[in-house]
């Protein structure tokens, strides 16, 4: 069980005057063992924040600490990522056995079948037929191909486990099956994890507590359950207002006032 | 050059674009980092001509002037090409005549190099452009017309007769369609002219056997992007505002395909300049094809500089009326771009 | 590898593959064994006859030296291909070496590479020979490394886009997050698609290589005689074309077959090793080549996904009766949809993917055409049929036949009474012209408004879906707009013409959670407006559930169940219900396992017999599997197509129901169905 601890962390893309800051000086803690939700809108900065922690890109300030150290690029990567896009994040020419054999660590230590051992072992874990290994990526379901991520990012026997929209791109009747499993999986390894998602529902039912990211800045943090009941921040409120809630209708804007683009946080596509 | 077309055609951007900016900016900054390349460019070209005269093995007035002639004469000439200067000098010299137009002088005629590329350059320009506006006059109603014509799987044995036909024709080079050309209508028809330039008839074979590859090739594209066009979501709302099928294809879709076929006319363009050095060989045309290949052969490298100058200027510039017209036709490119 | 092996194989069965095949093998066949055989001959001088034509001892005649030209240009074939392959091998090799060099030198040093190397692929490949010919001097050496080099920028760029293109994926960056060594990343995932690409572009080059070589020859810079290749014989033999026309034809035959046996295998490999044509760069047909490719991924990527939907109205606006639509192939997305809706009245369609709910959209809207077949019992828009007059041209059945219009009626009836919102607002609007311009063509064509009039209308409308500053907004082009407002101007194109009935397809699916709130609120308010019909379609249950007045469940093509919006809570189709089940909400327990559907959605090409749903039902039995349900009212606005109503309502599954430990291999067919 270890801690994530992002510290004052700014991230910019591009230069000069045209320099976009895409997290700003963020403070967020990922507790040993702990669910933190990250959310927000396109544009708020969560999935940037998730590739500084893994180090696909550098912060311009600040830093990111494991136990307190700096994250370790080198040897042991006890910091794994599963991505949002089930077709991208395996290699096509690899099978899902291959992929998942990959990320063992301890190469040369290990002996090819080793690995490969430790490959079954993961995708049974992970709930899926023991045919599985030797099927490439186009044979599988999106539902699937996120199982297998999750058992690469859980080959490196990592501490703490970052997943970026990982059921944003799956059917509804599926993303319950892979939120199941994350779930499970967590609290049986006592894995740390920060779990970024625009869905507020999803987010509730994964998260001990939760951030709100807007435009580059974490605007609220608490326990989930505070933050989801009763929000502090005015942006909070508003997220929360416009969730979709069954039993409930939208109804005609009664007069023009609120519902005009100005006054309102700029809103975008979702990532 | 390929910096916007690739920009242009990597498709809308998905983040939130919100305040537009203003107008003047996108369009002072992309004019200065255009011509910011050109420069470079341009001074990678002349510094790719200066250097000819330098890498060649061997004294390259002697071999120009022949065994035969006197050492005396040689070294004269050697002087006068200033070629006795220690080199940075000899490329700064080089760099103020070519941008004053002082291209030097012919080793073997004496002529300045200027002249004999005026009076060959027009045949060259000729050729190149009549052949580019006939491709083009060829390939667009051609491709827009099967482009619409194929549309959704119609007519697959047109679309597999032209599909053939244009890889066949492409696969032949200019110059051995021009022979092919010459055997058909000058040898066995008799019909046409098949050397020099004089009179209209002269031109239509030249013309015809640079222009059938690159007209076929367009047509080609051409189709391929009004499918593409036709395909799009903004078509589908098009015809779901019930507009008629003709203002669909020519208000919706042809600006669309043809603001993507705009880097490939570049590029055919460019390549017919480079395929008249072939095709003036063939038919004796008297442009600046047939001069650098003898003047090749004879060794005269001020000639062959000046021309290697000429020949890149016009790729540079084309390069560039492809990115400004694509910056103007497609509004997405200036805000890419910054 | 096995997988490399099964690849051959698929080149060489397919007949471009083949036949290439053996054209190149022969032209290679020649080039190492006509020398050896027919070398005397070819160089034997038969002094009685000169520069003759073809006869009965020389087919193709003979040149000045009467040597016998069928056989020097069966001869040249291994100095041209033979160059041609050597020149292809230095410009693959300077190009790799180029290529990598910005991985190898660092930040500075790559960048100088990059630059220049961009400069020199701005030239088409000739000149570029050209001007190295004139450097390396003039014979077969000088020409061969002047092609060689020519074609390393080409080379030196399609590597660094490959490597860059490659190490920009996802799966890249999980493997240097897994502790993936540089090395490793390089040979094990980087090369392999290098490799492909490398090999195709290799024989393409080949190809333009020899004729370049052949131009250069032909030229008098390449190969000087006494050897002669196939160029240097077609410079020699054009001169006495007029009287002996074979000397040249002869050889540019041999010039152009051999190009293009190379050529045309090296697309037979680009389809047998998957290499994307957008990949295949080289040469000088190359870039044109590519640009050609990726006109036709885009022109691919943009069809729109086939997922049928229905729309069922009953009453006075829309009346859609047993809708069907087929693609060939056997593929049915929709099959039997009815349903009708009333003015003012909003219906929500919720399906997942293959349901076929967008698909019904499309085909009620009369914007399906092509390879799908559309039919229905009735298909009706304010009591005029739809159906009949489907073709241009094709006028009414006669007068008398009430509700039968003229094609270009129709358009202008469309036009006018329905209006359309679609998923994407970026790809939706064109991209070339300005927002309100494209607003005012539904003015300017329908309601004979002139430019200005049109132009205002347009204003107004933008104005009317809270749009501030709209005059501004529609002199801009749709990027400028944010992808709310770009919504937002969608509706009101939608709207320009007063229509009657609003269909909207996933308006909101791309949007962020408030701006959806904001861009539902104003539908409705438009809805009210203008009294208007909204078929709503969506794959959110929710949203459909707040903005629509009655559901309508869709699954593999059918409508399964259809409800008020009120009563969702009291639903009783087994999908509907698994499916409300399934959704996460603010008030869904933490403690309990998040509910799911075993099984896969329905892919429409391999449909069971039967019930559908039965593979992924708890409460199927043999009944399900053998007959489909019918839709079946219960008179009180509730309709549900299912056996075993009771059953569900009573939440008792027959035995033997069990789930496998993968929930997602529970017997369905394999289908390809995440939400796209």
């Amino acid at each position: 069980m270890s801690e994530l601890r992002f510290e004052q962390v700014t991230v910019r893309y591009g230069s000069g005057r045209h320099a976009h800051v895409a997290a700003d000086a963020v403070d967020l803690v990922v507790p040993p063992g702990h669910v933190v939700g990250l959310v927000g809108e396109s544009g708020s900065g969560k999935s940037t924040l998730a590739r500084a922690a893994v180090g696909l890109v550098a912060p311009a300030a600040g830093q990111i600490l494991l136990d307190g150290r700096p994250v370790p690029r080198r040897g042991r990567r006890p910091l794994q990522m599963v991505f949002q896009d089930p077709y991208a994040s395996l290699d096509p020419r690899m099978t899902a056995g291959e992929s998942v054999a990959e990320a063992v660590p301890g190469r040369g230590r290990v002996s090819g079948s080793g690995r490969r051992a430790e490959a079954a072992r993961l995708t049974d874990l992970v709930g899926l037929p023991p045919g599985t290994v030797d099927k490439f990526p186009a044979e599988l379901s999106g539902g699937q191909r996120q199982r297998v991520a999750l058992a690469r990012a859980l080959a490196g026997r990592p501490d703490v486990i970052i997943a970026d929209e990982i059921t944003s791109a799956l059917d509804v009747s599926t993303q319950g099956a892979v939120l199941n499993l994350v779930r499970e999986l967590q609290r049986e390894l006592r894995l740390s994890m920060l779990f970024i998602s625009h869905n507020l529902a999803v987010v509730r039912y994964v998260a001990d507590y939760v951030a709100v990211m807007y435009q580059g800045r974490i605007v609220e943090h608490g326990p989930a359950e505070r933050v989801l009941l009763d929000p502090g921040q005015a942006y909070t409120r508003q997220l929360l207002a416009a969730v979709p809630r069954a039993g409930t209708r939208i109804d005609a804007a009664a007069d023009g006032g609120d519902d005009e683009e100005t006054g309102q946080p700029p809103g975008g596509s979702v990532t | 050059m390929t910096e916007i077309s690739q920009a242009a055609a990597a498709g809308p951007l998905t983040a939130a674009a919100g305040p537009a900016p203003r107008s003047a900016n996108p369009w002072l900054r992309f004019g200065a980092r255009r011509l910011g390349q050109l420069l470079v460019s341009a001074l990678v070209l002349i510094t790719a001509s200066f250097l000819i005269i330098h890498l060649v093995p061997g004294d390259p007035v002697r071999a120009a002037l022949g065994l035969n002639a006197s050492q005396q004469v040689v070294d004269a000439r050697r002087a006068q090409l200033g070629l006795n200067n220690p080199l940075w000098l000899q490329y700064v010299d080089y760099l103020r005549n070519v941008f004053t137009g002082r291209f030097g002088t012919s080793i073997t005629s004496g002529l300045p190099v200027s002249q004999v590329i005026g009076q060959r350059l027009p045949a060259t320009l000729e050729l190149a452009g009549y052949s580019f506006l006939v491709a083009i006059a060829v390939a667009v109603p051609l491709g827009l017309t099967l482009g619409v014509a194929t549309r959704g799987g119609r007519r697959r044995g047109a679309e597999l007769a032209f599909t053939s036909v244009s890889i066949l024709l492409a696969a032949i080079p200019g110059f051995l369609l021009s022979v092919g050309l010459v055997y058909v209508f000058g040898v066995t028809l008799h019909w046409l002219p098949v050397a020099g330039q004089s009179g209209f008839s002269s031109y239509i074979l030249p013309v015809a056997s640079m222009a059938v590859g690159p007209a076929v090739v367009l047509a080609r594209i051409l189709r391929i992007e009004v499918l593409s066009a036709l395909r799009a979501d903004y078509v589908r709302t098009a015809r779901a505002k019930r507009l008629p099928a003709w203002k669909v294809y020519l208000l919706h879709v042809l600006p669309n395909a043809l603001t993507a076929t705009l880097t490939i006319c570049g590029l055919l363009l460019a390549a017919m300049i480079a395929g008249t050095v072939l095709v003036e060989n063939v038919f004796a045309w008297p442009g600046l094809g047939s001069t650098i290949v003898a003047s090749i052969i004879a060794k005269d490298y001020p000639v062959v500089q000046g021309i290697v100058l000429v020949y890149g200027t016009g790729v540079l510039l084309i390069n560039l009326i492809v990115d400004v017209a694509l910056a103007l036709l497609d509004p997405r490119s200036t805000i890419r771009e910054s | 590898m096995a997988r490399r092996r099964q690849h051959l194989g698929r080149v060489l069965r397919t007949p471009l593959g083949i036949s290439s095949a053996i054209l190149l093998a022969v032209v290679l066949l020649l080039a190492v064994f006509a020398p050896v055989l027919w070398t005397s001959k070819a160089n034997a001088i038969d002094v009685v006859s000169l520069l003759q034509g073809p006869s009965a001892r020389h087919w193709l005649g003979t040149n000045q030296l009467g040597q016998d030209i069928f056989y020097r240009v069966l001869v040249a074939s291994r100095l041209s291909v033979g160059l041609a392959l050597a020149a292809t091998a230095i410009g693959v090799g300077c190009g790799l070496v180029l290529g990598t060099a910005p991985l190898v030198l660092g930040r500075a040093a790559g960048r100088l590479i990059t630059s220049v190397i961009n400069v020199a692929v701005a030239f088409p490949a000739l000149l570029l020979a050209l001007f190295f010919a004139i450097i390396f001097g003039v014979g077969a050496q000088g020409a061969l490394l002047a092609i060689g080099f020519a074609s390393a920028p080409a080379f030196a760029r399609l590597v660094r886009t490959l490597s860059a293109s490659v190490a920009g994926l996802d799966y890249i960056a999980a493997a240097r997050i897994a502790g993936v060594s540089r090395l490793r990343l390089l040979t094990r995932h980087v090369l392999p698609n290098i490799r492909e690409t490398l090999i195709v572009n290799a024989t393409m080059a080949a190809g333009d290589a020899l004729l370049s070589f052949a131009g250069l020859s032909f030229l008098g810079l390449g190969v000087q005689a006494p050897s002669y290749d196939w160029g240097q014989l077609l410079n020699d033999g054009l001169q006495g074309i007029y009287t002996r026309p074979a000397g040249a034809l002869a050889p540019g035959v041999a010039v152009v077959v051999a190009g293009l046996a190379f050529n045309l295998f090296g697309e037979a490999l680009a389809v047998g090793l998957g290499v994307s044509a957008q990949n295949i760069q080289v040469g000088t047909l190359g870039k044109l080549r590519s640009a050609l490719a990726a006109a036709a991924t885009r022109s691919r990527a943009a069809e729109p996904p086939p997922s049928p939907s229905e729309t069922a109205g009953a009453g006075r606006v829309l009346v859609v009766s047993n809708l069907r639509v087929s693609f060939p192939g056997n593929v049915h997305p929709v099959r039997g949809v009815s349903f009708s809706l009333d003015r003012g009245e909003a219906v929500g369609v919720v399906g997942e993917s293959g349901s076929g709910k967008s698909l019904t959209a499309l085909a009620v809207s009369r914007l399906l055409e092509d390879a799908a077949v559309v039919t229905a019992d009735r298909l009706e828009f304010l009591g005029r049929d739809l159906l009949r007059t489907a073709g241009p041209g094709r006028g009414g059945a006669g007068p008398g036949t009430a509700g039968v219009m003229s094609g270009r009626e129709l358009r202008r009836f469309l036009g006018t009474s329905a209006g359309l919102i679609f998923q994407d607002p970026m790809t939706s609007f064109n991209p070339v012209k300005r927002v309100g311009a494209q607003l005012a063509e539904v003015a300017a064509e329908h309601h004979g408004l002139s430019r200005r009039q049109a132009a205002g209308r347009a204003v107004d409308r933008l104005r009317a879906v809270r749009i501030p500053r709209p005059e501004h907004r529609a002199r801009q082009f749709p990027h400028e707009l944010s992808g709310g407002m770009r919504q937002r101007a969608m509706i009101g194109m939608s709207v320009m013409g007063e229509p009657a009935l609003v269909i909207a397809d996933e308006p909101t699916t791309a949007l962020d959670v408030t701006v959806q709130r904001q861009v539902l609120r104003l539908l409705k308010s438009i809805q009210a407006a203008g009294d208007m019909a909204l078929l709503f379609i969506s794959h959110d249950i929710t949203v459909v559930g707040q903005v629509c007045d009655r559901v309508l469940v869709m699954y593999a093509g059918k409508i399964v169940e259809n409800l008020p919006a009120g009563g969702l809570a009291d639903a009783r189709h087994p999908y509907t219900r698994a499916l409300l089940a399934s959704v996460p909400s603010m008030e869904t327990s933490r403690e309990l396992p998040l509910a799911v559907i075993p099984g896969r959605p329905a892919d429409p090409a391999s449909l069971p017999a039967g019930c559908a749903f039965a593979p992924r039902c708890a409460f199927a039995d043999a009944r399900c599997r053998e007959a489909d349900p019918a839709l079946v009212a219960d008179g009180a606005g509730h309709a549900v197509a299912c056996w075993h109503v009771d059953r569900v309502l009573a939440d008792d599954p027959p035995p033997a129901a069990a789930l496998t430990a993968d929930p997602e291999s529970a017997g369905a067919a394999p289908v390809s169905g995440e939400r796209a």
